[in-house]
């Protein structure tokens, strides 16, 4: 806790300033706004004593005067707090999107992306509201606290004895009310959490209510859950509810003190003792006591508010890159040659299974190379392991004859361009999104790499060409047109190996024929690797890859694979059956 | 994402009006469920409000005695006077106290309770409305009524009302009272009381005015982020991090201007207005002061004469008559918040239910010695539409066997925007009948209309011979069994989730279910096996778990009439085997529509319909249609794009 409290702190950084500054007029306003019912009794008893004019208009004045200062002292703290929450939470954010930009791939899974910026968003904003609360109230309350008290003992004398009472009632009160509320707000928090979870989960899954005609059955089961969470929530607040009589209570024998033994010193001591003036102060202090006590606890239930969203913020601020570039980068790859090295590997150390087993594999630079089996069976695993978006549990991963924990990480991955399974498409134009692959591509090499993955023909038949805009997420495109897209963008970085993890799926045979034409024929360099479902993408590569498991079960051309491979076979035979029965 | 809804503006006269209406009619509703209990708090918050104004006259009291006991010294004459005041006051005190109690425990038993059945009455109303209202609304849309809606109505009840009440009790018995006693002063008061209005209103306006900015700022913060966040592997994997912090700290750094602007007006409204009050005060206590030397004749109810008795505790009153006036302010932002929320979620509960005029019910029936058809409760039975005939009085038994024909059909999602044209299509008890077509082709949208999630526009659908019109909806879509391509699952045991197709199935029905679908091998490996919890949608399973549970889920239902679409699709060739082999076991002796993106799945249908743009412009069994060497030939060989 203390340790995550610190870790979001160093994100204060330039906003010290304004943070100190605003404690600094908090102090300010709290003296103001306990000198002034001072002066206020000062004024009341010089009335009392039937004073001239000008002795009630100078203390008027004096009072005046304290209520600008603290007036002035309020709106300055005001905005330096305000100032100060919005820096932090800047930076924050700012800190919190650079280290994620260093995350592997494991560190991303690990946390998954929605809440990424669930801590992103959400998480920050309480974090920012309770750093504005907490520096505005957490001098503000002991200070008040403090100085009323003073205060009260020096003009009230024996009445303050009244504080003994209040102060130890209402603190232990609030003390209880807490101890036994907050876990039962707790636990009732978590429970409205799951109803609204399985509202969502009844929203979604509406046809399936429906088809199964299960309304009655859904509704049933979700008034049982949100009647047992109005039970306990009635039972939390019907606690926190007492919060209100406790304080009312402790301000009624602060009142009825202050006037009987009040009345009883003044007319004792001919108002020598204490006057009129002091007993209305009396009120005010007590009030003021009783506040900041309110307000003391109030810190302690938003510190325990946003103790979640300080801890998910600040896992992300410790999380370590699992992946970080070499000490001596090397930045020269002599071609696309590729080796696996009994490479063997795990998602995470508690994986009970290897997701790879023990691989070999040699590939020389230049061949293209097919890559076939069912889900689960490793093929995407394997190629992220080239450019290092994983790295190997066991074993070691060569590029051009050196192993890839040698590169420089960007050097690296702009040699090594993967289009990824669940790819991604941005905001922006056509042209803006493939300039992703080359920053500085010129017009030509974006026309060149389009046609190179057919995506030139449609491209040029939307009206705005390669200005066209595309939708947050590419929704506005075709999932053939997205892929060939995403195919464009890497090429444009000409990179030594090319890797395709199921890239044209939605793309009709014939383009998809044509695309590996285009390769054959204009990247005859470059090492290609191609995951695909479809036997025909791969059959005349020069290596074909079945994987079973996370293991290699087979490597080896088409004529090969369809003698000594049971699954190629298989696979093979479902997805031409159909095409032979018809030639008979 | 939840960030642009404006939630602290200002409120303008017609946001004050719109959530008026549904506030008034919040509170009937509120007054209905507590009848009783309604006018109990009430009478506990005006008694509890006006205990709390009253002590100011007695303290006017106690320094009257003061003021005339202490030159003398006279403690012994003062104190009856003092104790007897101070009595009256302690019991006043204990009442409110007693009812001050009473008041939050009653509020918290009946926000709860409110908020409890409005959920309910939304949960259940939404559970009527038809698959259309879902299709049309996004999820997170909905899901706001019951977090960000619900919550506002709990702010006004729990909160904002009971302040209200109290405030405005409060400052009309204050005001009375310091009437009472001076009416000078009080208008003092008053005049203070509009420039304190004033100065609000105008720092509420600009807080107001950035508090949109920053709404509109966060928005797009959010936007980026998630857009980074999903595309976090492309942006490594194009080394585009250095670029994504350059456009980042843009926005960020904008956010971070208007969150502060926003903030700071929110933060300076407190000291400005508190102190305002304080200036107020001096200025009461001058303007007192100098009546008071000066002897200007005081105008009052009381007709007393203004003196420092009267003086001390009209101070304080002001200072309460303040502090409501800032309750108040506060208030008034919770309530039109409240009102919109109500308005959301009437709407949502004014939506009409999905209409079913249908009755004819499914039932058992088995013959009778006559060779009739006649209702039964025996297990033996088979199952049967129970066709009440009006005109005559009769009631019809006609055996279910999942014979069902489409007739010209002709439908619209959308007034003007057709999407089937003249659709026919019959299916034989036990035929299995596919459609295939692009995306947007009208695959789905046929079976929307044989189990009535949508209505047709023209044409006609029968099912065993009665137009599907005149079927109770339930039943219908008791004897159609659905596998769809996302598997929703629901949080529960597996077990749970293979006796919804069944909820009076027996454990071992739900195993011979599992079985038959071939998914009894893979659960039986599960952790705690058929009792192993999922959530989340079953995230702990893969897509072809999940499916495979989905499909013993429709086999449990054991309907005549199976619907799958697309069940297969995101599921791999080598997995789909697996899947297939459970389809296959289910399918049999059932009509079965088939709706598949892999022409695998569909080759050994009875017959096959080829969908475009909402029409069938190929219908024929697999070998017919690839010997025509149309557009299905086209699909197969794959010289098409599907999507």
């Amino acid at each position: 806790m203390l340790k995550n409290i610190k870790t979001i702190l160093k994100s204060v950084r330039e906003f010290k300033k304004p943070t100190i500054l605003c404690l600094i007029f908090i102090i300010g306003e709290v003296v103001m706004e306990v000198l002034i019912p001072f002066i206020t009794s000062y004024l009341v008893n010089r009335i009392k004593a039937g004073e001239n004019l000008g002795g009630i208009l100078s203390t008027g004045i004096l009072m005046v005067l304290a209520a600008l200062a603290s007036l002035a002292f309020g709106v300055l703290a005001g905005r330096h707090s305000a100032y100060a929450s919005a820096g932090l939470a800047r930076n924050l954010r700012h800190d919190m999107y650079v280290r994620i930009q260093d995350f592997s791939f494991a560190n991303i899974d690990k946390f998954s992306s929605s809440s990424l910026v669930t801590r992103m968003t959400t998480d920050i904003t309480n974090v920012q509201n309770s750093y504005m609360m907490m520096i505005r109230i957490a001098v503000r309350a002991p200070m008040m606290f403090i100085f009323a008290i003073a205060m009260g003992i020096i003009m009230g004398g024996r009445l303050a004895t009244t504080f003994l009472v209040i102060i130890p009632v209402l603190g232990f009160g609030l003390f209880m009310i807490g101890r036994l509320a907050m876990p039962a707000f707790r636990s009732v928090f978590r429970k409205y959490d799951k109803l609204n979870e399985s509202i969502e989960e009844n929203v979604r899954g509406m046809r399936v209510v429906k088809g199964f005609a299960r309304e009655d059955h859904e509704t049933g089961k979700f008034n049982t859950a949100s009647d047992d969470i109005r039970r306990d929530f009635t039972k939390a607040e019907r606690i926190v509810g007492l919060n209100g009589p406790i304080m009312q209570m402790c301000l009624y024998f602060n009142l009825t003190f202050v006037l009987f033994v009040g009345s009883q010193m003044i007319i004792k001591s001919r108002g020598v003792e204490i006057d009129v003036g002091q007993i209305s102060a009396m009120i005010t202090y007590g009030f003021q006591i009783l506040m900041s006590l309110m307000m003391i606890n109030m810190i302690y239930i938003m510190l325990t508010m946003s103790v979640e969203s300080i801890k998910r913020i600040a896992e992300v601020l410790r999380e370590d890159p699992t992946i970080t570039n070499p000490a001596e980068p090397v930045t020269e790859m002599t071609d696309g040659s590729i080796e696996f090295r009994d490479v063997s590997f795990r998602y995470s150390a508690a994986a009970k299974r290897d997701s790879l087993h023990d691989i070999n594999i040699k590939i020389e630079s230049g061949m293209t190379v097919g890559v076939l089996g069912g889900t689960g069976s490793g093929k995407t695993t394997l190629i992220q392991l080239i450019p290092r978006l994983y790295d190997v549990t066991e074993g070691e991963v060569l590029v051009g004859g050196r192993s890839v924990t040698d590169y420089d990480l960007k050097f690296l991955r702009d040699n090594v361009s993967v289009v990824l399974q669940k790819n991604e498409l941005f905001s922006g134009t056509i042209k803006e999104n493939l300039m992703w692959g080359n920053e500085n591509a010129t017009d030509e090499q974006i026309h060149d790499a389009a046609r190179l993955a057919c995506a030139d023909e449609f491209i040029n038949s939307f009206p705005d060409g390669y200005d066209t805009h595309i939708e947050q997420g590419g929704t506005n495109v075709s999932g053939g047109q997205k892929q060939r897209l995403c195919i464009a963008r890497a090429l444009l970085k000409a990179p030594k190996i090319l890797i395709l993890d199921d890239s044209t799926s939605a793309v009709d045979t014939h383009t998809d024929a044509l695309i590996r034409k285009g390769f054959k024929e204009f990247i005859p360099e470059t090492t290609k690797i191609i995951i695909a479902q479809r036997v025909a993408s791969v059959m005349d590569s020069d290596l074909i890859l079945i994987m079973d498991g996370g293991r290699l079960v087979a490597s080896g051309k088409h004529d090969e694979l369809l003698e000594s491979s049971d699954i190629y076979r298989e696979i093979y035979e479902q997805q031409t059956r159909g095409g032979d029965e018809n030639e008979q | 994402m939840s960030s642009n809804r404006g939630r602290r503006g200002g409120a303008s006269p017609k946001d004050l009006k719109e959530a008026s209406g549904s506030i008034g009619r919040a509170l009937k509703m509120y007054f209905k469920y507590f009848p009783v209990l309604t006018p109990v708090i009430i009478v506990c918050i005006l008694t509890n409000a006006i205990v709390n104004a009253i002590p100011s006259t007695f303290i006017q009291k106690v320094i009257a005695v003061i003021e005339q006991y202490w030159e003398a010294g006279d403690w012994d004459s003062a104190a009856p006077k003092i104790i007897g005041y101070l009595t009256i006051l302690v019991g006043l005190y204990i009442l409110a106290l007693s009812l001050s109690v009473l008041q939050s425990q009653l509020l918290a038993y009946m926000t709860q309770k409110f908020l409890h059945n409005f959920r309910r009455d939304m949960f259940s109303t939404m559970q009527r409305l038809p698959i259309r209202y879902f299709d049309t609304h996004k999820h997170g849309y909905i899901m706001s009524h019951y977090t960000n809606d619900i919550d506002t109505l709990r702010q006004l009840v729990s909160m904002a009302l009971p302040s209200l009440l109290q405030a405005a009790v409060t400052l009309v018995t204050v005001f009375c009272i310091m009437n009472y006693y001076s009416i000078w002063l009080t208008l003092v008061l008053v005049a203070g009381v509009v420039a304190m209005a004033v100065v609000s209103g105008k720092i509420g306006g600009g807080s107001a005015k950035y508090f949109v900015r920053q709404q509109q700022a966060v928005a797009a913060t959010e936007g980026y982020v998630q857009e980074m966040m999903n595309g976090q592997k492309v942006v490594k994997v194009f080394n585009h991090e250095q670029k994504g912090i350059e456009e980042f700290n843009k926005l960020n750094d904008e956010l971070c201007l208007d969150s502060s602007k926003a903030n700071a007006y929110a933060n300076i409204l407190g000291p400005i207005v508190n102190n305002i009050g304080n200036i107020l005060y001096v200025l009461l206590a001058t303007v007192g002061g100098i009546l008071l030397l000066t002897h200007v004749p005081n105008i009052s109810f009381s007709r007393m004469a203004l003196d420092i008795s009267i003086l001390v505790p009209f101070l304080n009153m002001a200072k309460q008559f303040m502090g409501q006036i800032n309750q108040l302010t506060m208030q008034v932002n919770a309530v039109v918040m409240a009102g919109a929320g109500a308005k959301r979620i009437f709407a949502l509960v004014d939506e009409p239910a999905e209409a079913d005029e249908g009755y004819v019910t499914l039932t058992k029936a088995k013959k009778n010695e006559a060779g009739e058809y006649v209702e039964t409760s025996d297990s033996d039975g088979v199952w049967a539409w129970r066709h009440p005939h009006q005109a005559e009085g009769t009631v019809t038994f006609v055996p279910v066997e999942g014979d069902v024909v489409l007739t010209d059909v002709d439908f619209e999602y959308v007034e003007g925007k057709q999407v089937l044209y003249d659709v026919s299509v019959f299916a034989e008890p036990g035929q299995k009948v596919a459609f295939v077509g692009a995306t947007g082709a009208g695959k789905t949208t046929i079976t929307n209309l044989i189990n009535r999630f949508y209505d047709i526009a023209d044409g006609k659908i029968r099912y065993d011979g009665i137009n599907v019109n005149k079927i109770k909806k339930k039943d219908l879509r008791r004897s159609l069994g659905l596998v769809l391509q996302d598997t929703n699952l629901f949080t529960g045991t597996v077990m749970d989730n293979i006796r919804y197709g069944r909820l009076d199935a027996t454990d071992e029905e739900c195993r011979d279910a599992a079985r038959l679908a071939g998914a009894d091998d893979f659960i039986e490996r599960l952790p705690e096996g058929y009792n192993t919890p999922l959530t989340n949608n079953g995230s702990n399973l893969s897509q072809g778990q999940r499916q495979l549970i989905a499909i013993a889920r429709a086999a449990v239902a054991d309907p005549p009439v199976m619907i799958l679409d697309e069940a297969t699709s995101s599921i791999d060739t080598r997995t789909e085997k697996i899947v297939q082999r459970g389809m296959d076991k289910l399918m049999e002796d059932r009509t079965v529509f088939v709706i598949a993106h892999r022409l695998s799945t569909v080759m050994d249908s009875d017959v096959i319909m080829v969908l475009d743009h909402g029409r069938i412009i190929e219908r024929g069994s697999h070998e017919k249609l690839l010997a025509e060497k149309g557009t299905y030939y086209q699909l197969y060989t794959g010289a098409f794009e599907l999507e």
